[in-house]
């Protein structure tokens, strides 16, 4: 056996450093920096191309809110159905039945349920969205990425629900007899347009969640009243006189009334979809920029 | 020659008004709109109350292949100037040109979902900070062996034990391929050997090329891993160049003042000076092997405090060494109130040429409420060279560097061939 006469202890392998500099690899640098920091300026710019970079954690981020959503629970995904069926079936007893709204000859039940798809997934979209910056605030104070993806993933999120739900209308469909038509081939676009509308509310709510935490409380509240004066539970020539003009400003009116209408081989109202899908594009851009510009705030307030 | 980091008159203002919560409510916004052109007549442009400086007039470069190291005691604004580099807080003025891809790794374990399994944490956490889907499956193996997690890749990480969850956010993170990595304090959590491993890791990631800016109050990794160090102060550079005249300057600074950053609870207890002293009683960082160190802590007690525990721990790179605690011998005060000293007397600092911290704390009677806490009240060195310990191999010098520094007297008995 040789003498050992050096270290007392375990050695463990942490190099002494100085020369690490003159390293092996040395990057060749751009020109051009990749980043530059600076206080922002008055006018932001939409970051459409660093939004694609991160395409994937929108991804993760959305199959990380469905994949949790339903853990432990008793009836899982079964509960995107439950709540859209059940308030359909209350809608039908006490509008259908006891106040005898007249659902331009669509049976009630499936009027409601018609209208109710849409308007579930709005209502989620836009509470879960409103409440996501301020949820993830250890990811926004510590992790750099397009603020834009936390809102969105939980708009995205939403769908999926919203594609569950959609499967109790085809019983609903064959069961009253609705005769299918070309129309619904329009169902894609008022599904974009849903969408945009959602992403639209819920990224205004989720910024100004970060500064005031009134929109929390403020939210359920107003997304109640939105409800009743959208065409959801009445159809919208229900409304007559001065109120038809704020009924088909408000940008739902026309996504309902025609998905309803593409749905149930009812006559579309062309008119009206174009006020929403302008409403709603110009609605998005709006907030899109407004959320861009709050955004370098939310690390230092959230 | 161009750096691949150019900072120039950086600067962050934070404010910090008496307000509990940093976030307003509506209505506090529109008081505040009606009153504030009042209040800015009044206030005369002197608009100094309610604010600070993190960071100001911070101008540096880094040199591609560089690792770097920011010291600084607590506050002095090492972790806004990290986020302004990750782009997560903007700088109030100045500029930074980042001529790289920039990975930050601010805390371990960021973005991890306790229900998801690690294999699903791994994939989420990799999308989180930036790396692309085949990057993280092109690296899933070596990940997951870092992390010592194969048996429990397919359990949820709530599940885990802490030093599995560390090792495997830690795992992920290790794995981003930026141009520059920055990272703050991650030494600061797990045991002696995930802080071990970090560390190896870390200086993998330094000898490939890349440019590191590295955080940390353990002046022992600082020495072990950076060649150049920044130091800062209340937001200023106060000095910076190679690491081990920069370290020695922060330590003799802060061993003439001790002053400790607050982290005292509800205010009963503070601590105001920490001296380490040497057997003449004279304050300094700089100690013998095998010589005493004396720790006097200076507290006010603004209330009589019944039957305290204090507790002092010195560490180093590779963790917790050893520590005095009332919690263990019990050798409390009956009460203390007012202004007082505890002094505790370390006979023998069998330690090798490294660099040590001291914290402490104060427990309440009961031994479970914390009464203060600091991870930073001081730092120290031996001073002493190997062969002054009897250590005269030819490695001696960069081994004592490199191992866990306790010494305990042995010898070497030799038998056969």
């Amino acid at each position: 056996m040789s003498p050992n006469n050096t270290a007392p202890v375990m050695g463990v392998t942490v190099p002494v450093s100085p020369g690490f500099a003159e390293a092996e690899k040395r990057p060749l640098l751009p020109d051009q920096p990749i980043v530059t920091i600076e206080p922002g300026k008055f006018w932001v710019a939409l970051d459409l191309r660093g939004l694609w970079a991160y395409r994937e954690l929108l991804y993760f981020l959305t199959w990380r809110d469905v994949k949790v959503r339903y853990k432990q629970t008793l009836l899982g995904a079964t509960w995107a159905i439950i709540q859209p069926l059940f308030t359909m079936i209350i809608f039908t007893l006490l509008f259908g039945r006891l106040a005898g709204i007249k659902s331009d000859n669509i049976p009630y039940p499936i009027f409601a349920y018609a209208g109710l798809l849409p308007w579930t997934f709005l209502s989620n979209a836009i509470t879960s969205s409103g409440n996501s910056l301020v949820g993830s605030a250890n990811l926004v104070t510590k992790i750099y990425f397009p603020r834009l993806i936390i809102p969105s993933a939980a708009v995205a999120a939403g769908l999926v629900d919203f594609v569950l739900a959609f499967l109790v209308l085809i019983p609903l469909m064959f069961y009253y007899h609705v005769s299918l038509s070309a129309k619904l081939m329009l169902l894609p676009v008022l599904v974009l347009l849903i969408t945009m509308l959602a992403l639209a509310v819920g990224l205004l709510m989720s910024a100004l969640n970060v500064k005031y935490r009134d929109v929390r409380y403020a939210l359920p509240f107003l997304i109640q009243l939105w409800m009743f004066v959208s065409p959801i539970i009445y159809p919208s020539s229900m409304i007559g006189g001065k109120l038809k003009i704020f009924l088909t400003l408000n940008p739902l009116t026309g996504i309902i009334e025609n998905f309803r209408a593409s749905l149930l081989n009812a006559q579309l109202n062309w008119s009206s979809l174009a006020i929403s899908a302008a409403i709603t594009s110009a609605l998005l851009l709006y907030s899109a920029y407004s959320f861009r510009k709050m955004e370098k705030h939310f690390a230092d307030v959230v | 020659m161009k750096p691949i980091i150019r900072v120039q008159n950086l600067s962050k203002l934070y404010r910090i008004g008496g307000r509990e919560a940093p976030y307003q409510t509506l209505r506090e916004s529109l008081v505040q709109a009606v009153r504030s052109p009042l209040k800015s007549l009044r206030r005369n442009g002197s608009g100094a109350d309610g604010t600070i400086w993190a960071v100001k007039d911070v101008t540096f470069d880094v040199q591609a292949g560089e690792v770097v190291g920011i010291i600084g005691r607590n506050g002095a604004g090492k972790s806004t100037l990290l986020k302004i580099l990750s782009r997560i807080t903007e700088p109030t003025t100045g500029r930074v040109e980042l001529y790289g891809r920039v990975g930050s790794l601010l805390e371990v374990g960021t973005g991890f979902h306790p229900e998801l399994t690690g294999r699903e944490n791994i994939f989420l956490n990799g999308a989180i900070l930036g790396m692309k889907r085949d990057e993280v499956l092109r690296k899933f193996d070596e990940i997951v062996a870092f992390a010592e997690v194969e048996k429990f890749i397919d359990t949820p990480v709530k599940r885990y034990s802490s030093g599995m969850f560390l090792r495997l956010a830690f795992a992920v993170a290790a794995h981003l391929e930026p141009e520059i990595l920055v990272v703050d304090e991650v030494l600061a959590v797990g045991d002696a050997s995930f802080q071990r491993k970090c560390l190896g890791k870390m200086s993998d990631v330094a000898r490939q090329g890349r440019t590191v800016l590295f955080v940390s109050h353990n002046m022992g990794a600082i020495q072990g891993l950076c060649s150049r160090a920044i130091w800062l102060a209340n937001g200023k550079i106060v000095g910076q160049g190679e690491t081990n005249r920069v370290v020695a300057e922060y330590m003799d600074m802060i061993g003439q003042d001790f002053t400790v950053p607050g982290e005292s609870d509800a205010g009963s207890l503070s601590i105001q000076k920490v001296f380490l002293k040497n057997e003449q009683g004279d304050t300094t960082t700089n100690f013998s092997f095998n010589r005493p160190l004396v720790i006097e802590i200076h507290y006010c007690a603004r209330r009589r405090i019944e039957k305290p525990y204090f507790w002092i721990s010195v560490s180093s790179k590779f963790g917790p060494l050893f520590a005095a605690s009332m919690l263990l011998d019990d050798m409390r005060p009956d009460y203390i109130e007012g202004e007082g000293c505890v002094t505790c007397f370390f006979e023998r600092l069998s330690l090798l040429p490294q660099v040590y911290n001291v914290s402490m704390g104060v427990r309440g009677n009961d031994g479970v409420s914390v009464l203060m806490k600091s991870t930073d009240v001081g730092v120290f060195q031996i001073t002493s060279t190997p062969e002054d310990l009897g250590f005269r191999g030819e490695l001696a010098d960069t081994m004592a560097w490199d191992t866990s520094p306790f010494v305990i007297p042995y010898k070497w008995y030799l038998s056969g061939g």
